[in-house]
């Protein structure tokens, strides 16, 4: 093992938390000192994270880049446990892409400049370290971490929305309950978003508590993910104890995955958040979660899982269909990509809950393809909304013509999330209805249903907003930035790469889920050898 | 006993120097106290490290406990005195006094940290509680602050008759007052008699009321807010710190060795604590003034730390580390927050919560001063505040009580939103206009004028943020001491939420003191 794989995890905490505390050395009054720092600083994890990504061994498979820091020995045992699997590798690189993007894209954040960086550095740091640790306590630090400074990120940096009693119609359909005029300051959805979020790690944290306990009881005292699958193992966790627990983490997690119908921060918040933190948050915050039921839910507690798949799922359908329905229904251009985002989580979530490894790596390649095109989304929302001031889209029409580069990504972006073959949505939802069909098959056709109604919403977005006639109001709207730019064609070709080309992805993430697949008696099969292989081929 | 009677003999000596004082220098005394106080320190450290004895027969302990206590009490002293030092001098008459009897109550906690016996211990406690009375009523013209000292004298006076008594039924009944004689006493005893019940009873509704547990807290929110400001702080830090101190002691080595007792008793305190939590938080949801939500929510770190009270064990160190790791934690959030207020209100004279608005524009250091402290104070990482609650709740789920735990979490994510108010002030309301800076509700001036509006008619108005806060202007720089406790503090916020190793081996050092067997 050489130098750089023995550090690289802890870089991947480190550089971006570092680069929070020395952005706080930087002088207040110049901007573009603190951007072009936080630039250089999430290159270097952009670096880091693709280097990890690249190494990854999948020949190997299981659990790289190990690395241990003692941080507290008995009677709590708590060590700073770094280890990479095929789960957590394309989440990390999607950390480090979109941390890149958004910080690109924050250009614009000009009040308060050298604050929003350090924030947004410090969420970077910590969603990267709940991906790489395999220690209860420091996941949820990190996880924590991630969370904290959405606040103020939000509330300071925030956009409010006013919603308009009689423009609460689309088309004449009444799209809320009439409750007159009223105001969504950015305020609400920071405390919404941050308290509902603090709420559900709440139960993650009782849960934690829960399981160090058991392992005190079998005489090892500890927090380690490792030893507590090592009890798990030895039938330390009884299954009664199990099904008690198991849910906290499924509710605790899933509320930052967006998980029905605890998902209303999400559209409050992602629609409140300035941009750069809505492509974090809604591409990258979101995973979080449902990589925690997968990491802690699933490996510790399999038999409670087990269980309580059944309802996850059909809580996933539910927020398949919802979501879906409730993007339709909305007529603010960011809130309609926030519902849709409930509505992809939906995706990532039965695709975990099918318990099948075709369906869990379908799960794990749409957290990463929902990242990015989420992310893309919003950043071209946020490129139009600067030069408009208006989201709300029976408002905009024809962008096209004088956006041309901006709407071009969005439409592209729009195309992959309601799965067009050839985009990285088509892919992955391809897999985690292919795990359904095997399953559960009225909620996988129910779920067809949801991608079918993200078409109509979608495509009813793109003709409205992006094509037709311009508006005389809009005629003077100058195209994406060049920062945009690069950051809209970068998302683009990944969007491509991955749609085209997905086994780089699969097959690291295959030996992933293999793992995590073996704790399940019933299913023998593991991914490869349900015909993955010969999936794959079709693309 | 030499640190004590150095302490003593400095003490007074700021009290003769006060009398040949000119007015105008008697901010030396504070600068002598402080430097007094360190030497004090590590004095105490090079003299008393390692060793482990008693005196006078029993009555006072010198061990690796009473010396962290007596550290970190000096360290709160130090503190308080560096930060009040420009707030005595604006707005206190008397100031070598207030030095003088700052530096007796830091003796009388102390005392409490190494007191063994019941009446010592009532002494000790009587030392800080007689300063503090003082203190309270220290700012004379104001009648908040005298109505304040009035309440908490009558029911401090009140807590004390309660406390002897209760002592003095506990020696009626068991014949000692020393703590091992007691857990002694009540191991031999076959029957608690109903006179010890009541002697026991009142000794808990006295120390409650020192504590400021629920139900026995309500002197807390107006001797606060009655207070001034560095006062406030002196009480919510250090008393509740020393009277934990001498609490845990008693537990441990009165109460915790007679197992099958004590694992009868303990319910009384895990009720105790449940209360403190959830009655001290949701109250501390309605309070606008300042100095009220900080009593509110220390009662709820009371309930907290008496739940790791409650769960201290004769074979495991984990609930002792706890409270005393939880101790030194919230001692050093507080005061991060109370010094950045004591500076808040050297420059502006407020304190209500609104009256922070636009703080972030107007004095950024101390925005982010008080917002680090009370995100730590909600248990936010990377501040200590979520370390030491993991560890402390961590102890009460292992000893059995997971639901007490869980509740303790629930209360802390209640004290978030409160937090997150003051906040909110500081960060995204701007500044009131300065005319009515005062009088005004916050709720009028709403910032709903920036910020999209979704039907786009109105296209014009300037997109959100962008508003130059060039009309607010910045408060005075803080005082030089008034910076260094700050930023030390955030340091140590930050630190021991980062690494708290080196610090939880001396903790471990101490509470393995008091209870032999972890």
């Amino acid at each position: 093992m050489n130098n750089f794989e023995q550090v690289a995890l802890l870089l991947t905490i480190l550089v971006p938390l570092a680069g929070a505390v020395l952005s706080m050395l930087l002088p207040r009054n110049r901007p573009n000192d603190a951007w072009y720092f936080a630039i250089f600083v999430s290159a270097i994890t952009l670096v880091l994270s693709v280097v990890l990504f690249v190494q990854y061994d999948f020949a190997a498979g299981g659990y790289q880049f190990v690395r241990v820091y003692e941080w507290l020995d008995a009677p709590l045992n708590i060590d700073l446990y770094l280890a990479m699997d095929g789960i957590a590798a394309p989440l990390v690189l999607l950390n480090g892409i979109v941390l890149f993007g958004a910080v690109l894209i924050s250009q614009t954040i000009k009040h308060r400049t050298r604050d929003f960086f350090v924030l947004l550095l410090a969420l970077g740091s910590g969603v990267f370290g709940v991906f790489v640790v395999q220690d209860l306590f420091f996941l949820f630090f990190f996880y924590e971490l991630a969370v904290l400074p959405m606040y103020l990120l939000i509330g300071v940096w925030g956009s409010s929305t006013y919603f308009d009693s009689d423009k609460q119609r689309l088309w004449g359909i009444p799209v809320r309950f009439d409750l007159g005029a009223y105001d969504r300051p950015k305020e609400y959805g920071a405390m919404k978003l941050m308290l509902v979020l603090v709420a559900g790690s709440v139960l993650i944290w009782v849960g934690i508590l829960a399981m160090y306990v058991v392992s005190s009881q079998a005489g090892n005292p500890t927090f380690s993910m490792m030893e507590l699958g090592r009890l798990a193992a030895a039938g330390e966790f009884s299954p009664g104890f199990q099904n008690w627990v198991f849910p906290l983490f499924m509710i605790g997690f899933g509320v930052l995955a967006g998980l029905w119908p605890f998902h209303t921060w999400s559209p409050d918040g992602h629609v409140a958040a300035p941009t750069g933190v809505s492509m974090l948050h809604a591409g990258v915050l979101m995973k979080l979660g449902a990589f925690g039921i997968i990491r802690v839910g699933m490996v510790l507690l399999p038999e409670g899982a087990q269980a309580w798949m059944p309802l996850l799922i059909v809580l996933g359908t539910v927020n398949v269909v919802y979501g879906a329905m409730s993007a339709m229904s909305q007529r603010d251009l960011k809130y309609i990509i926030g519902y849709s985002s409930v509505s992809h989580m939906g995706y990532v979530i039965m695709g975990i809950a099918t318990l099948h490894p075709v369906g869990l790596t379908g799960a794990v390649l749409q957290m990463f393809s929902h990242g990015i095109m989420t992310a893309l989304m919003f950043a071209m929302v946020g490129a139009i909304y600067e030069r408009t001031h208006v989201r709300d889209i029976t408002i905009l029409n024809g962008l096209m013509k004088r956006m041309g580069f901006a709407s071009f990504f969005f439409a592209i972006a729009g195309l992959a999330s309601l799965g067009l073959p050839g985009l990285s949505g088509f892919v992955a939802e391809f897999m985690v209805f292919t795990g359904a069909f095997k399953t559960y098959l009225p909620l996988a056709v129910l779920a067809v249903v949801g991608a079918a109604l993200t078409a109509i919403y979608i495509l009813r977005l793109l003709a409205r907003t992006f094509f037709g006639e311009v508006d005389p109001r809009w005629e003077g709207l100058t195209d994406a930035s060049p920062v945009e730019k690069t950051v809209g064609g970068a998302f683009v070709l990944i969007l491509l790469f991955v749609g085209v080309w997905p086994a780089p992805f699969t097959r690291v993430i295959n030996v992933g889920v293999d793992s995590v697949m073996q704790l399940f008696n019933d299913s023998a099969t593991s991914a490869t050898n349900v015909g993955l292989g010969s999936l794959l081929q079709l693309f | 006993m030499t640190p004590e009677f150095v302490l003593a003999g400095i003490a007074f000596l700021v009290f003769i120097l006060d009398l040949f004082m000119p007015e105008e220098r008697k901010d030396l005394l504070g600068w002598l106290s402080a430097a007094g106080l360190i030497a004090l320190a590590v004095l105490s450290v090079m003299m008393l490290q390692g060793e482990k004895e008693t005196l006078y027969n029993g009555l006072l302990a010198v061990d690796a406990y009473s010396l962290f206590f007596k550290v970190l009490f000096i360290g709160i002293g130090v503190f308080i005195i560096l930060s009040s030092i420009d707030y005595v001098r604006k707005h206190l008459s008397h100031p070598g006094e207030f030095y003088g009897l700052l530096l007796f109550s830091v003796l009388g906690m102390n005392l409490m940290a190494m007191s063994r016996e019941l009446l010592t211990a009532y002494i000790s406690l009587e030392l800080l509680s007689f300063s503090l009375y003082v203190m309270v009523a220290y700012a004379l013209g104001s009648p908040r602050s005298n109505e304040g000292s009035l309440k908490y004298i009558i029911i401090g006076a009140l807590s004390s008759a309660i406390l002897l008594y209760g002592l003095s039924m506990v020696y009626s009944t068991l014949g000692v007052t020393k703590f091992d004689a007691i857990a002694q006493a009540l191991n031999d005893l076959t029957e608690v008699s109903p006179a010890l019940w009541a002697g026991l009873a009142l000794l808990m509704v006295g120390l409650g009321f020192k504590l400021a547990a629920v139900p026995f807290h309500m002197w807390a929110p107006d001797a606060y807010e009655g207070a001034p400001l560095p006062v406030t702080a002196y009480l919510a830090i250090a008393s509740k710190a020393a009277a934990f101190a001498l609490v845990v002691r008693l537990l441990a080595e009165a109460f915790v060795p007679v197992t099958e007792r004590w694992d009868q008793w303990q319910i009384i305190l895990v009720v105790l604590a449940a209360l403190s939590m959830v009655v001290g938080n949701l109250v501390a949801l309605a309070q606008r003034n300042l100095k009220r939500l900080m009593a509110y929510s220390s009662v709820g770190h009371v309930g907290y730390i008496l739940a790791g009270a409650a769960v201290l064990a004769p074979d495991s160190l984990l609930g002792a580390n706890g409270v005393v790791f939880y101790l030194v934690g919230y001692s050093i959030t507080s005061m991060v927050v109370f010094a950045a207020l004591i500076a808040f209100f050297n420059a502006t004279g407020q304190e209500e919560i609104p009256d922070l608005a636009g703080l972030a524009d107007r004095q950024p250091f101390l925005a982010m001063a008080i917002a680090v402290g009370l995100f730590s104070l909600s248990g936010l990482p990377i501040f200590v505040g979520f370390t030491m609650k993991f560890y402390l709740f961590t102890a009460v789920a292992n000893e059995g009580f997971l639901w007490l735990a869980g509740l303790a979490i629930l209360t802390s994510l209640i004290s978030l939103y409160y937090y997150l108010q003051v906040i909110r002030q500081m960060y995204i309301q701007p500044a009131l206009a300065a005319s009515a800076a005062t009088g005004e509700s916050p709720e009028d001036s709403h910032t709903d004028g920036e910020g999209s509006h979704a039907d786009g008619q109105e296209h014009t108005h300037t997109p959100a943020h962008h508003e130059s806060p060039s009309d607010y202007t910045p408060l005075p720089r803080p005082s030089g001491a008034l910076i260094a406790v700050v930023l030390l503090g955030l340091i140590a916020t930050v630190g021991l939420g980062v690494y708290p190793a080196p610090l939880l081996e001396l903790v471990e050092g101490a509470s393995s003191a008091i209870i032999p067997g972890g």
